[in-house]
C-alpha cells in the first residue's frame, strides 16, 4: 500500500535529535549527503555509518522502521547493483555466457549500494525527527536572508506544509475514486499503454476536481483563521540555539575534519 | 505495524429477491470491506458469494460478470463524475460492460428517467454544473445503467439537506419498486432504514451482530447499544415512556403508531383515574 | 448590550457566469446577534444561509448594507483581522480546513497569524486541545483521525483564537451519528463558556438546541424566534421543505387525538416528561 511509505514521514518523538533545531538538522543533513559523494572509500562510508548509527539511537527510532522506509526503492538499489556488478570491466570472478562478474564491479556495485543506502536512511531521519511544520519553518529560516533578492521563502514553506499535510488525503480520494471507478466496471490492468493511459482519465479528472475544491476550502480556511502570509506571524515553537544545538554544531564540524582529514591522507 | 487482523469473519447472510435490505454499523465496523466484497472490489480469503446461481468468487469469473451482478453506488459518488456531459458520463458504465451503442444510449435514457430527471433537458448538461442532489442522482444513474441484479447504497443522503434526503431517498423507493430487484441501502439513519427496509443486517467488528426485521432488530435494545448504534428517535421515545411505566408495545417503528398508543394509553389511564376518584366520591 | 454582530440590509450578489443576470443570494437581511446567544440558522441548500455565513467574517463582503462585528465594519479593510479573529469559523469539511500535518501546529496555526507570543500561543493551543478532548492526539496526523476528531481540531483551531463569536458552518454534515452528538456537545459547552454560537445546520434535533432559530428561505430572513415559537408552526417550516422536530411531529398527532400538547414541547425529553406527567 502506497501508505506504507514511510519516507517523508515523521516518527513522534522527544530525543536529542528530535529537539535539535530544525536549521541543524537541515545543514548536518546536507553535510551528510555532500559527504556520502566525496567519500571514495569504504573507510568514509564507515565513518558516515557510525555516525549515522548514533544518531539513530539517540533518536529513538527503531532501526526495523526506517529500512521499511527503504522498501519502496528497493527494486532501485537492485538494479543499480545488478547493473554495476555485470557491466564494469576488469578483473573476471565469475562468467556465464555473456555475463560476467568483476572483482571491480562487485566492489563498485556494494559501493554505490552502500552509498544510496546511506543517503536515504540519512535524509529520511531528517523528516523522521523533525516535525513536518518545524521542517518547513526550518527550511523557511535558512532561505530568508535570500528573500532579498526576491526568494519567496515563506510561500514556499507554507506549500510543503501543505503539500504534506494533504498528500495522504489526496491518496485516500484517489483510492476511493478508483474504487468507484472499478465498480463501474473501468479497468486500470488490461489493455496497451495508450489504453492505460486513456483508462486513467475517469481517474484524474475526479482527482483534480477533488483537489480544487480541497484548495478552495482551505484557502478559505486560512482566510478565516487570519493568515495573511508571513507578515507579523509568530511561532508556537520558537527557534532559538539552546546548548545541544551549538554541541551539535561542535559535532558537525569534527566530523567535517574527521573526513577531510580521512581523504586527504587515505 | 498492525498484526494481520480479519476484517471480516465468519460472515453469513441470504438476502432475498426484491428485498430492500438495510446494513447498519458504525464507522469502522466493517460495513465498508463487506460491500466491497459483494462487489468484488476485493476477495474473500474464504468463503462465498453466490447471486443468483452465480459465485462471484470464483477464480475464474470475469469482472463483468459481477458487475453484471451487482452494482456498487459509494458515499459521496458524485465525486467520480468525470464526463463532460451528463449522458456521457452515465454510459460510462455500460460502456465498460462492452454494449452496443444502442442498447448503451437506451439503458443512459432509461437510467436518468429512473433517477428522476428529465433525459432530454439534462443529457447535454455539464455533471459539474448541477446541484448537489442532482449530481447525487446523476451518479447513481451511472450504476443504474448496468443493470445490475442488486444495487448496493452506500450513505446515499450524506450530507443532503433534508428536501434532498427526502428526495433521494423517494427516489430510491422507486428504483427499487420498478427494477424490483434486491436493494441494499446502508445508512447511519435508523429512521430510514426502520422504514424502508424488510430486513436488517448489523455488523460490528466484522461480525454479523443479528439480522431481522427492523421490528426484530430494533427490539434487541442493548445489543445495539453495546455496538455503539441507536435506535430510530422514535423508539428511543417510546421505549423511555415505556421504562416510566407506559403500557405500550415493545419497538415502536413509526410516529404514526407511537401517536395511536400513547394516546390509547393516556385515555385508558384516564377513565381509570376517574373511576377511582369516583369511588372515592361514593364512599 | 451592543450585540456581537449587526446586520443591515445586507445583500450579497454575486454573477453565476459571464453575461448572466446577478444572483442576490442575501437579499435583505437585517439582524442583531446578542453577545452570549446560541442562534440555529436553517434554511435549504441555497437558500443563502452560507453565503450570509461568509459574509460575517469578512470572507465575502457586502454588495449593500453593513455588517459590524464587534463593532466592526466587516468592509472596513484596517480592522479586516480584528473582524475574523472575534469571529472565527468551522467549516463542513473536516478535511479541508485543517493546515498541517501534526494536530497541535495545526491548532496553532490561527494564533501564530495573530503575531501572539510563542509561550502564550503554547498555553492556548493546550487549552482549547483540552476543550475539545483532543489533547491526546496532539502529535497525531490529521489523516489518521475520524471525521469527529478532525472537526475538534478544527473547532480548537478556532478556539485558540480566543473569538468572542463562533460561527459552524454545517459543522456536522459530513459526520456518522457519533460524530455528530460529540460536537453538539461541545458546542453547548463553548457556548456555556460564554462564547457565541451561531450554528447553520440541516439537523433540526440541533437546532432545538438553540436559543433562537432563524430560517432563511430565497435570501431573506422567513422565520425568527425561539426554537419553540418557530417549530410551533410547522406548516409554515414544512413549507420552505425543512423538516421538523419529531417531538413536534408526535404533539401535532396527539393533538389529532384529543390530548391537548401545550406548543412549547419541541425535545424528545420534554415530551417523555410532559406524558409521564400527564393527568
Amino acid at each position: 500500500m502506497i501508505r506504507d511509505i514511510t519516507l517523508g514521514q515523521y516518527f513522534p518523538g522527544n530525543s536529542w535529535v528530535h529537539r535539535l533545531d530544525p536549521r541543524i538538522k537541515i545543514i548536518a543533513t546536507l553535510l551528510f549527503l555532500i559527504e556520502l559523494f566525496i567519500v571514495d572509500n569504504f573507510i568514509g562510508f564507515g565513518i558516515a555509518a557510525v555516525c549515522l548509527g548514533v544518531v539513530i539511537a539517540v533518536s529513538g527510532v527503531p532501526v526495523g522502521y526506517i529500512l521499511r522506509g527503504l522498501r519502496p526503492i528497493l527494486m532501485i538499489l537492485i538494479f543499480t547493483f545488478a547493473l554495476n556488478i555485470f557491466m564494469v570491466n576488469g578483473r573476471v570472478l565469475w562468467q556465464w555466457k555473456f555475463l560476467h562478474i568483476t572483482a571491480e564491479g562487485l566492489e563498485l556495485a556494494v559501493f554505490m549500494a552502500i552509498r544510496l543506502i546511506l543517503l536515504l536512511m540519512g535524509s529520511s531521519m531528517l523528516t523522521l525527527c523533525t516535525r513536518p511544520l518545524a521542517l518547513t519553518d526550518g527550511i523557511e529560516r535558512l532561505l530568508s536572508p535570500f528573500k532579498k533578492i526576491g526568494l519567496p521563502a515563506h510561500d514556499i514553506a507554507m506549500m510543503m506544509t501543505i503539500a504534506l499535510r494533504f498528500i495522504p488525503t489526496l491518496l485516500e480520494e484517489a483510492d476511493k475514486i478508483m474504487k468507484a471507478q472499478q465498480a463501474r466496471g473501468a479497468d486500470f490492468e488490461s489493455g496497451n499503454i495508450i489504453r492505460r493511459a486513456k483508462s486513467l482519465i475517469p481517474i484524474l479528472v475526479p482527482l483534480f476536481v477533488s483537489a480544487f475544491r480541497i484548495a478552495q476550502d482551505l484557502a478559505l480556511a486560512m482566510e478565516a483563521r487570519c493568515y495573511r502570509g508571513g507578515e507579523n506571524r509568530t511561532r508556537m515553537n520558537g527557534m532559538k540555539f539552546a546548548k545541544r544545538d551549538y554541541a551539535a554544531i561542535v559535532m558537525m564540524v569534527a566530523f567535517l575534519a574527521v573526513i577531510i582529514a580521512e581523504s586527504w591522507l587515505l | 505495524m498492525p498484526t494481520e487482523s480479519l476484517a471480516l469473519d465468519d460472515v453469513s447472510f441470504e438476502i432475498a429477491d426484491g428485498q430492500m435490505f438495510g446494513i447498519i454499523g458504525h464507522t469502522g465496523s466493517g460495513k465498508s470491506t463487506l460491500l466491497q466484497h459483494l462487489n468484488g472490489l476485493l476477495k474473500p480469503e474464504s468463503g462465498h458469494i453466490i447471486i443468483g446461481d452465480v459465485d462471484i468468487t470464483e477464480p475464474d469469473i470475469a469482472m463483468t460478470e459481477i458487475r453484471k451482478r451487482i452494482g456498487l453506488v459509494f458515499q459521496y459518488p458524485e465525486y467520480q463524475l468525470f464526463e463532460e456531459t451528463v449522458a456521457k458520463d452515465v454510459a460510462f458504465g455500460p460502456r465498460n460492460l462492452g454494449l452496443a451503442e444502442e442498447e448503451i444510449q437506451e439503458r443512459v435514457r432509461e437510467a436518468i428517467e429512473l433517477v428522476g430527471l428529465d433525459y432530454e433537458t439534462f443529457k447535454e448538461r455539464s455533471p459539474f454544473e448541477l446541484s448537489g442532489g442532482q449530481k447525487r442522482r446523476v451518479a447513481i444513474a451511472g450504476v443504474i445503467a448496468m443493470r445490475p441484479e442488486a444495487l448496493i447504497l452506500d450513505e446515499p443522503t450524506a450530507g443532503l439537506d433534508p428536501k434532498a434526503h427526502k428526495d433521494v431517498l423517494k427516489m430510491v423507493e422507486e428504483v427499487h419498486r420498478r427494477t424490483g430487484n434486491i436493494t441494499i441501502l446502508v445508512s447511519h439513519n435508523m429512521a430510514d432504514i426502520a422504514r424502508l427496509c424488510d430486513r436488517v443486517l448489523v455488523i460490528d467488528s466484522g461480525r454479523v451482530v443479528t439480522v431481522g426485521t427492523p421490528k426484530e432488530v430494533f427490539s434487541r435494545r442493548r445489543e445495539l447499544a453495546e455496538v455503539g448504534l441507536d435506535l430510530p428517535p422514535v423508539t428511543q421515545l417510546t421505549e423511555a415512556l415505556r421504562q416510566r411505566g407506559f403500557q405500550i408495545d415493545e419497538t415502536i417503528l413509526s410516529v404514526e403508531e407511537a401517536a395511536e398508543q400513547i394516546a390509547a394509553c393516556l385515555k385508558a389511564r384516564n377513565t381509570h383515574n376517574t373511576q377511582n376518584v369516583r369511588r372515592t366520591e361514593d364512599k | 448590550m451592543e450585540p456581537i454582530i449587526k446586520i443591515e440590509n445586507l445583500v450579497f450578489a454575486y454573477a453565476k457566469g459571464e453575461g448572466r443576470e446577478a444572483v442576490r443570494a442575501v437579499d435583505g437581511v437585517s439582524l442583531a446577534i446578542e453577545r452570549g446567544s446560541f442562534t440555529a440558522i436553517l434554511g435549504k441548500n441555497g437558500s443563502g444561509k452560507s453565503t450570509l455565513a461568509k459574509n460575517l467574517n469578512g470572507l465575502l463582503l457586502p454588495t449593500e448594507g453593513v455588517i459590524y462585528v464587534n463593532g466592526y465594519d466587516t468592509a472596513d479593510d484596517e480592522h479586516i483581522w480584528d473582524v475574523r479573529q472575534s469571529a472565527g469559523m468551522v467549516f463542513q469539511n473536516p478535511d479541508n480546513q485543517l493546515v498541517s500535518a501534526i494536530v497541535e501546529d495545526d491548532v496553532a496555526f490561527g494564533p501564530e497569524n495573530l503575531g501572539i507570543e510563542p509561550a502564550e500561543i503554547r498555553r492556548r493551543v493546550d487549552k482549547a486541545l483540552q476543550d475539545v478532548n483532543m489533547g491526546a492526539y496532539k502529535n497525531k496526523p490529521p489523516h489518521l483521525l475520524s471525521g469527529g476528531q478532525k472537526q475538534r481540531v478544527a473547532i480548537a483551531g478556532v478556539v485558540a483564537m480566543k473569538p468572542s463569536c463562533i460561527i459552524f458552518d454545517e459543522p456536522t454534515a459530513m459526520l456518522d451519528p457519533k460524530g455528530r452528538s460529540e460536537i453538539m456537545s461541545i458546542i453547548k459547552e463553548l457556548h456555556a463558556e460564554g462564547i457565541t454560537v451561531i450554528l447553520i445546520t440541516h439537523f433540526m434535533e440541533e437546532a432545538v438546541e438553540a436559543e433562537r432559530v432563524i430560517i432563511m428561505h430565497d435570501g431573506r430572513v422567513f422565520m425568527d424566534g425561539t426554537p419553540q415559537e418557530v417549530f410551533s408552526r410547522q406548516e409554515k417550516v414544512l413549507s420552505v421543505n425543512l423538516d421538523i422536530p419529531l417531538a413536534v411531529e408526535l404533539a401535532d398527532m396527539l393533538r389529532e387525538r384529543g390530548i391537548a400538547v401545550p406548543e412549547n414541547i419541541i425535545k424528545t425529553e420534554e415530551m417523555v416528561e410532559y406524558l409521564c406527567q400527564y393527568e
